[in-house]
């Protein structure tokens, strides 16, 4: 038994490959608990930079500045009342939230956030994650049609076409980045860690690959991405002030909040596509120019390094708090929190951990700045019309996106077409 | 490594196909009937995983559960229902429907009886190599071998999609 836990730790690969049940079962763990607290965090860190962005605090209530708002939010929606509308199709409404969640939580099963950290290893990975992930619209659909209410009917009506016609170009944009993979062995692939290691074989992410054209094939995703996933500027399935909140309307309490754990969840696993085919997954940046072992060395001490700023932060609003006693259970709050993380930053500094922490630190890394950038959005774009909506998919991402991939495609081949054009003419 | 393909997982997704697949016809609401198809489409891609087929499978996930199955529901959500079903119905042919399932089941049932050389038991004994690179392998015979079919499906697609926007614009 011990063996047989042991004995993958020395295998090298993902536990999936290695047929290893346990750590299997460990990685699972640990993917939905860190995807759910990456929710958490979220739903913190959108408010309070939203607010920022419009010159106001955000929730400042609970927990200092807010820290503890996400978890009063959290009870609050386990605690109220769960309502079924009456002429609601019970099972289907029932069984809608139950299939958004579980879909947005299998994508994670092929997700890479290392060479060997990831549940397993699929050939067909990044189709994998499109499949479960296009199936996360019919739960949507159920949702919409089974309350029993107009509008979230119409809600779920603009959402499963916004998501049908995004899919197509977010389709080929990903086939001119699988496309890439073949350029140097001849043979592509389509699974998620295969596609890392052919960016690190050809010593170049593919976002830089044939420029502009791997950086157009990134914006095409980039763009459907956030269409695809619900969000402002692309949000018209929820858009409060024509649909009051869209597909969800009529449900409350905890399922309501699983509506809202899948959004988010659905939201990290296409960034998490978008980092691994375009932005080199888990590899660290600028590995030719800066590198080298001392380079390695260096970059391998920013894990802690983060977590040292954040608990500098934390210290110094510890510092700030107002010295009266009404704020003293914040301030010591506050205080552990920054203690806390400083000793994360510790523990990232041992030998072992901080080897193995690198690729999954730069891939969170990458990660938070498509979440960040979600919030961005969502902080400056003016919402569109539907109409507007469906010409910037059919007619603007479609187009470019069949371009880039036969572009991508005549590059590629570039060595042997000007070879038979060469040989034609002599 | 153990084969995935056990006995228990080959009958519990006939088990869910011929089911779900019953209860396409016998439900009365067409949404519930929509989303029985869906789980009758989804076994068979489990089918398709078992026959060591990964691209295939997914394929089947991504087009038919996930694209095709979406645009029914669309449709059934669209149309108004309640007035269709007080109209005069002109499908109940239920003895022409009984006779040509039954020949198809004869058809099926013949094949089997005689073609079982090309059904050996240890067929995915034999096809298990192709697993790591089936999309690789349909990729080259799709492209490679079986070229001129694949355009003529294209075309044959294409004529469709200009058939549909004839039809849908009155004035292009």
């Amino acid at each position: 038994m011990i063996e047989y836990i042991k004995g993958y730790l020395s295998s090298g690969t993902t536990p999936g490959e290695a047929g290893n049940m346990f750590w299997a079962t460990v990685y699972i763990l640990l993917v939905i608990t860190g995807v759910s607290v990456a929710v958490l965090c979220m739903n913190w860190l959108e408010r309070k930079i939203l607010a920022h962005m419009q010159i106001r605090l955000g929730p400042m209530r609970v927990g200092p500045h807010g820290l503890l708002q996400p978890f009063a939010d959290a009870l609050k929606l386990l605690i109220k009342e769960d309502i079924i509308p009456h002429d609601a199709d019970k099972f289907v409404f029932w069984s809608a939230p139950v299939v958004v969640t579980m879909t947005a939580f299998t994508t994670f099963l092929v997700v890479p956030f290392g060479r060997t950290h990831a549940v397993t290893d699929m050939n067909i990975g990044v189709l994998f994650m499109l499949g479960v992930s296009s199936l996360g619209v019919l739960g949507i659909i159920m949702a919409g049609w089974s309350s029993n209410s107009h509008y979230p009917l119409m809600g779920s009506l603009r959402s499963s076409a916004q998501m049908v016609s995004y899919e197509i170009a977010m389709g080929l944009a990903i086939v001119s980045a699988v496309l890439m993979t073949s350029l140097q062995t001849g043979t592509g692939t389509l699974s998620m860690i295969g596609i890392v290691e052919s960016q690190a074989a050809q010593h170049t992410w593919f976002i830089f690959k044939f420029f502009p054209l791997g950086f157009i094939a990134f914006a095409v995703f980039a763009i459907a991405m956030v269409a695809e996933t619900n969000r402002a500027p692309f949000d018209l399935p929820e858009a409060e002030s024509e649909l009051v909140a869209g597909f969800h309307t009529e449900y409350s309490g905890f399922r309501w909040s699983l509506f809202f754990l899948a959004e988010y969840s659905a939201m990290l696993a296409v960034s998490s596509i978008a980092v691994t085919l375009w932005l080199g997954g888990w590899m660290r940046p600028f590995p030719n120019w800066l590198g080298g072992t001392a380079w390695d060395m260096a970059f391998s001490f920013l894990p802690a390094l983060t977590f040292f700023v954040l608990a500098a932060g934390c210290f110094l609003g510890t510092i700030r708090m107002p010295k009266i006693p009404q704020f003293r259970v914040q301030t010591i709050g506050l205080g552990t929190f920054a203690a806390l993380l400083g000793f994360v930053g510790l523990v990232l500094l041992v030998p072992g951990v901080r080897v193995r922490i690198q690729d999954i630190y730069w891939f969170v890394v990458k990660v938070a700045f498509f979440m960040y950038l979600y919030i961005w959005y969502r902080g400056t774009f003016p919402r569109y019309r539907f109409d507007q909506l469906m010409k910037v998919g059919w007619k603007v991402l479609l187009p470019t996106g069949l371009g880039v991939l036969i572009a991508t495609a005549i590059w590629g081949l570039m060595p042997q077409l000007s070879a038979a054009i060469l040989g034609v003419l002599q | 490594m153990n084969p995935v393909a056990t006995p228990f997982f080959f009958y519990f997704l006939a088990f869910m196909a011929i089911v779900s697949a019953i209860a396409v016809i016998t439900r009365r609401n067409p949404v519930h009937a929509a989303l029985s198809l869906i789980v009758t489409l989804l076994s068979l891609a489990g089918f398709y995983l078992m026959l060591y087929a990964p691209f295939v499978a997914a394929v089947q996930i991504v087009l038919y559960a996930g694209g095709i199955m979406v645009l029914f529901l669309f449709v059934i959500m669209l149309v108004n229902l309640e007035q269709n079903i007080r109209e005069y119905q002109f499908n109940k042919q239920w003895i022409v429907a009984t006779i040509a399932s039954l020949a198809l089941g004869g058809l099926l049932l013949f094949v089997y009886r005689t073609g079982r050389g090309s059904f050996p038991s240890a067929f995915y004994q034999s096809y298990r190599g192709l697993e790591g690179d089936n999309t690789q392998q349909i990729g080259i015979w799709l492209y490679g071998n079986y070229m001129l079919p694949f355009e003529i499906a294209s075309l044959l697609l294409l004529v469709a999609i200009v058939g549909a926007v004839v039809m849908a614009k009155k004035r292009i």
